[in-house]
């Protein structure tokens, strides 16, 4: 067991396993997002209970962090180590007759993504975490002095998605994603030893979940753009 | 007949830098295998009183894995599921340009030209592709073992890899894990292998990290290009064998 991380086959493991992890975040997060389409008051409330309850903010949020953290440098740790695996390259290299595009830059739509995280924690962590753990502000009430006005977190989402702009950049941002889990979702299974009889059903499965996550991101985003 | 524009990697030693050199050829024919124009080519470089280039071969007939010729961009050339001495001329046209350079990978040194030192497979072999067994006189004989029809089939398929490389040379992490893990596979799904099974993958795929090969990505180039058609499936199992050997301690 000792220094399994010290070994390729255990980075892969690690990676795959923080891959996973954060791809059932990031369904419960659509899972989420959805109901701000069909109900702002099950949105409001929802949110409220992910933001508040003591559970999710302090055990699984900061897991939800290092494992962020975790795969987007352990992504450019395996980056840096690959590309000195081989010290010359080949004068004619025809990559694309053997894998695919997405397998081979996951560095490039990872870095898209991290960029894109950055601007979203701009726009919703930041501003979350000043007003609970900052200001003190738990209530999660548009005017906390006044318990009639409501939970803030429907309307501040309304409000990002205003400018064209943002909502341009989160689409592009969402199609890098899908395709960083077209080679993602089915590239951690294998990872973690899973390939047997139930590998073709789960690379349908994992088509549909990385065409099909994103595009509902995007649609939700556009929703607010169109209805705000 | 055809007349092609060869682009060689040359390089004259380890610690010659190298460069690509155009040689036109003429006369090919497209009955010719590969290595049989690259005999051509170097009968001319010959009689002209220059060094001809150098590159491995040996059986000629695809199971030796001794040759080593990343074509094209691609290890063995344009066709799958043979090596570079299977290849004939007739897959490629006339007035073509063809590229030809060693397998690339720091755990692949070139050594000349087309040449390069393999041994870093030798020592992963070493390291546990192996059973031990007691020679003393009254060995079991391996066939009154009865083994499971599909388990004997995929140990068979993974048995068929000839260790040529061409998994690393296309891997763009040049991570030699089909190699190992089919090396893993062909003891890991026998009964004889069950002994050893821990320390073998553990000392492989530690002598695999030391050798300087990258890490899997999963991108599945190399079991496109191994000219033996290894599974991807071997790779998972390898994984499965590494980590369940790791926790055991």
């Amino acid at each position: 067991m000792s220094g399994i991380l010290n070994s390729s086959i255990g980075r892969k493991f690690a990676m795959a396993l923080s891959a996973l992890f954060l791809m059932v975040f990031l369904l419960q997060h659509f899972a989420i997002n959805s109901l701000s389409v069909f109900s702002p008051d099950a949105f409001n409330e929802v949110s409220h209970f992910m933001g508040t309850f003591w559970a999710i903010q302090y055990v699984l949020q900061p897991v939800l962090i290092f494992g962020v953290i975790f795969h987007f440098v352990m992504g450019f740790v395996l980056e840096y180590q690959n590309n000195k695996a081989r010290q010359v390259g080949y004068a004619k290299s025809s990559r694309a007759a053997n894998s695919s595009w997405m397998s081979r830059n996951m560095l490039l739509t990872g870095a898209v993504i991290l960029a894109f995280m950055g601007l979203h924690f701009y726009d919703f962590w930041f501003p979350e975490i000043n007003i609970k753990f900052i200001e003190g502000d738990m209530s999660g009430l548009i005017d906390p002095n006044d318990a009639d006005s409501g939970y803030r977190y429907y309307e501040h989402l309304q409000h990002k998605f205003v400018d064209g702009w943002r909502v341009a950049i989160y689409a592009v941002s969402f199609v890098l994603l899908s395709l960083h889990l077209l080679h993602g979702f089915n590239s951690a299974f294998q990872s973690v030893g899973a390939n047997n009889k139930y590998t073709k059903g789960l690379k349908g499965f994992g088509k549909v979940y990385a065409i099909g996550v994103p595009l509902g991101f995007i649609l939700i985003a556009l929703f607010h753009f169109f209805n705000h | 007949m055809m007349n092609l524009t060869l682009k060689i990697w040359r390089q004259k030693n380890a610690n010659d830098k190298g460069k690509i050199v155009d040689y036109p050829v003429s006369g090919i024919s497209p009955d010719m295998s590969f290595l049989e124009m690259l005999d051509v080519l170097n009968q001319e470089l010959i009689d002209k009183g220059e060094e001809p280039v150098a590159f491995d071969h040996d059986c000629r007939e695809g199971i030796c894995g001794t040759c080593s010729l990343y074509i094209n961009g691609r290890a063995h050339g344009p066709q799958t599921k043979i090596t570079a001495c299977q290849l004939h001329m007739r897959s490629f046209n006339d007035g073509d340009t063809i590229y030809i350079e060693p397998w690339r990978a720091k755990a692949f040194p070139v050594v000349k030209d087309l040449i390069v030192d393999r041994s870093s497979f030798d020592r992963i072999q070493q390291a546990g592709g192996f059973i031990s067994v007691n020679t003393s006189g009254n060995t079991q004989d391996a066939n009154a073992i009865p083994i499971e029809k599909e388990n004997a089939d995929k140990a068979f398929d993974a048995a068929t890899c000839i260790g040529c490389g061409a998994c690393v040379a296309s891997c763009k992490n040049s991570s030699a894990m089909l190699f190992v893990s089919a090396k893993v596979s062909q003891f890991a799904l026998l009964p004889q292998g069950q002994v050893e099974a821990t320390d073998r993958v553990l000392n492989m795929v530690k002598q695999m990290d030391e050798e300087g090969f990258g890490n899997c990505t999963n991108t599945g180039a190399c079991e496109v290009e191994c000219p033996k058609g290894i599974s991807l499936e071997n790779i998972a199992r390898m994984n499965r064998e590494y980590l369940a050997a790791s926790f055991k301690g």
